[in-house]
């Protein structure tokens, strides 16, 4: 992605060199900019189609959706009835057209095994795993950058060696083991916490009672006003976003020690601190923001990550969310689904990383446009 | 070494024999692992050790997977036709304890090393190979396929490699499959995610080798094409791969077991796999049955966490920024050896650098030219 970024910021480049009209002070945004971010933006529609593509192509290659779905349950005429009705006796190719005309027009199908719309599962169960992933990021940036800074600054000492360890130790630990260790020690030895769900039977009573549910639990918590609810919501969601931030913080340890230690050794910090400028100031001024810039566009991507680990951890955790969801429907072969779901995990992707490309071309004093 | 014998001599100098110049590096100390290990300094050095012990123990339990399992990895009888109890706790005659459906943990635990180890083994072979190809090819030809290839490569290196892999698997086995049919399964699943990384690199060196004095000096000569694809930038633009081709063998257990933790990876008739067995124990988890989950996830933990080391003091070592600075002591002693007064050498070690000077650093003094 980064290498994309640069070849395509290293062409209006030059030509904004070129144009005398740009004012030095104010070149950094300006019409060059935007059109850097326009072209940006156009890039994410063909990741889209590819994945869309691969993702329609590899879905079909196993058959058709409705003997997956409910062959042995349907006699064979049955069986053949309802395929031609649904059309997937076609030819592959004009399937493939019909998918993206509905595509176009917003339609993404309605899923096979419940008879759901896919738009109404999209919107239902992602803001559960928006609100997991949001949770567990919050913890990742924590851990990760506090403990990055700290391990960059007592490089090669015992303290760094530690954290280095317990880096490579979150990142050597898959989420979902991560996960039943948590469950065991927590909620079944301690019995602090519960084991899996997003909320308690009683919360969720409460919760029909809204009248404009958004889905995320600690929002309506927050507009039933009632802190047992609150509490409950929470307690649900400290281990699955513990597990996932972990594996994140284990990323964004390294990444944050490294890019401060290659900052930190810069001439231009070793000449500020000739000057005598404090080390807590080197760090926390001339060091951090320049490493910054590395550490968004890997942040970036690891929320692509991210959204894997989602799918792993919800279903540690039985947490209703698009990866839960996207696990059942696989299981179920419930091909309209699961390309409904990653359709969105592809846009969510693609957008992402336009951000991060965006934010780090703003940061970046060295790229102009 | 014939460079050396060939060295003109003047009879009765013999000045150029006693010249401490450095031999020449044997064939031996030149591979990847080995000359990193003469390089590595104090607790880097203990890292790249503690990760190739962790290694090559999981690779002589997968060798000898038959001789240390006692029992078989789908065995639920012993050899008089009396069942194993389930779910048993640890004792003498299951040291690890039994499964829900009445395998034993540490047999099971044994002969999921080689199956992890295959299964590495098959994704990074073939990712390497293809990736690599592709990359050379689409680098040094450019033009509208190394277009396509780079859009596609980066679509599908942005997208969650676990997902991808999940698509994969249900495309290729049907999402349950047979002994061999599933390891190739799971690899050549992990192998389409990991293709994007090796094309990527070495489209990125070829790019920026082409165009040099010898690759041009040698299409001059009339050298065949394939010759300069192999002999002149395959060999110059591997400098990176050891470490990618690490990261990738632990990202590879953690993607296998992901697989079977969702249930889209080898029966367990087939063979013994540590994501499925992770799997069987969420339930066990819960009523607080502890050891069928916790040794096949901290197998896995210990994999991952050996490759991990390897490759990240690959990388650091790589690096000379991030390379252990050179140990205080080898500094200090050049000093020394100029100084005027040496009497004052040791208190300038003990008082300038206190704390750098580990006897790790000091020990390695003589290693580092």
């Amino acid at each position: 992605m980064a290498s994309k970024a640069q070849a395509q910021t290293e062409q209006p480049q030059n030509k904004a060199v070129d144009t005398p009209e740009n004012k030095p002070k104010k070149n950094r945004i300006s019409g060059g900019f935007f059109r850097f971010v326009i072209v940006r933006f156009l890039l994410i529609i063909p990741t889209i189609f590819i994945l869309v593509t691969i993702v329609f192509f590899v879905m079909r290659a196993t058959g058709d959706p409705i003997t997956a779905a409910l062959g042995g349950r349907l006699t064979p005429q049955e069986l053949q009835a309802r395929i031609h009705a649904a059309g997937y006796d076609r030819p592959l190719l004009s399937q493939y057209i019909d998918y993206l005309g509905g595509l176009l027009h917003g339609d993404l199908g309605t899923t096979l095994t419940d008879n759901q719309p896919v738009i109404t599962v999209l919107t239902r169960y992602g803001a559960a795993t928006f609100e997991l992933a949001l949770l567990a990021l919050i913890i990742a940036l924590i851990v990760g950058i506090g403990l990055g800074r700290i391990a960059a600054r007592r490089r090669d000492q015992a303290v760094d060696a530690g954290i280095r360890t317990f880096a490579i130790l979150c990142y050597a630990t898959p989420v979902f083991f991560l996960g039943l260790l948590l469950k065991l020690i927590f909620s079944v030895w301690l019995g602090w916490l519960p084991s899996s769900g997003r909320s308690s039977l009683a919360s969720e009573m409460q919760f029909s009672r809204l009248v404009s549910p958004t889905g995320f639990y600690v929002i309506d918590a927050l507009q039933l006003g009632d802190p047992a609810v609150l509490l409950d919501v929470l307690q649900h969601a400290i281990l699955p976003a513990l597990a996932l931030g972990l594996l994140t913080a284990g990323v964004f340890i390294r990444l944050v020690r490294t890019n401060v230690i290659s900052t930190y050794t810069s001439g231009y910090v070793e000449a500020a601190r000739s000057r005598g400028v404090s080390e807590k100031r080197l760090l926390s001024k001339h060091a951090w923001k320049p490493a910054l810039i590395p550490i968004i566009t890997v942040m970036g991507m690891q929320i692509a990550l991210m959204l894997a680990g989602a799918v792993l951890t919800e279903t540690t955790f039985e947490w209703k969310g698009l990866g839960f969801m996207l696990s059942t429907y696989l299981k179920a072969r419930d091909f309209v689904a699961v390309q409904g779901i990653v359709i969105l995990i592809a846009i969510i992707v693609s957008v992402v990383n336009f951000i991060v490309d965006v934010v780090s071309a703003l940061i970046d004093p060295r790229v102009r446009y | 070494m014939s460079a050396a014998n060939s060295t003109p001599t003047v009879p009765g100098d013999d000045r150029l024999a006693e010249l401490k110049a450095k031999s020449r590096e044997t064939f031996f100390s030149k591979l990847p692992i080995v000359k990193q290990l003469k390089i590595a300094v104090g607790w880097q050095k203990g890292m790249l050790i503690t990760g190739l012990v962790l290694c090559a123990f999981f690779l002589l339990v997968a060798i000898f997977a038959p001789l240390i399992a006692p029992y078989g990895f789908s065995q639920i009888k012993d050899a008089s036709g009396k069942a194993f109890d389930t779910q048993a706790a640890p004792s003498a005659e299951h040291i690890w304890g039994t499964t829900v459906g009445g395998f034993d943990v540490f047999s099971r635990t044994v002969w999921g090393a080689r199956t992890a180890v295959i299964a590495i083994i098959i994704a990074v072979l073939c990712s390497i190979f293809i990736g690599v190809l592709l990359g050379l090819v689409s680098g040094y030809f450019g033009g509208w396929i190394d277009r396509v290839l780079v859009v596609i490569a980066d679509a599908v290196y942005s997208f969650p490699s676990l997902l991808l892999a999940i698509l994969m698997a249900i495309m290729i086995s049907g999402g349950q499959s047979s002994l061999w049919g599933g390891i190739l399964a799971s690899g050549l699943s992990i192998t389409v995610v990991y293709i994007p990384q090796y094309f990527r690199t070495i489209r990125a060196e070829v790019v920026r080798m082409k165009e040099s004095a010898f690759i041009e000096s040698a299409r001059v000569i009339g050298a065949p094409t394939w010759r300069i694809l192999t002999k002149h930038l395959l060999k110059n633009s591997t400098r990176t791969l050891p470490v990618i081709l690490t990261l990738n063998s632990s990202e590879a257990i953690l993607t296998l077991a992901g697989l079977g933790f969702l249930g889209f990876g080898i029966e367990p008739t087939a063979a013994a796999e540590w994501g499925y067995d992770l799997n069987r124990s969420v339930s066990d988890v819960t009523a607080g049955i502890w050891w069928t989950a916790v040794f096949p996830g901290v197998a896995i933990v210990l994999i991952v966490l050996g490759i991990t080391l390897v490759g990240e003091s690959l990388n650091d070592l790589a690096d000379p920024r991030l390379r252990a600075r050179k140990s205080a002591g080898e500094v200090i002693g050049s000093i020394e050896d100029t100084s005027v007064d040496p009497s004052t050498q040791k208190s300038a070690a003990e008082v300038v650098l206190p704390g750098e000077q580990t006897p790790d650093a000091k020990a390695s003094k003589g290693e580092e030219s």
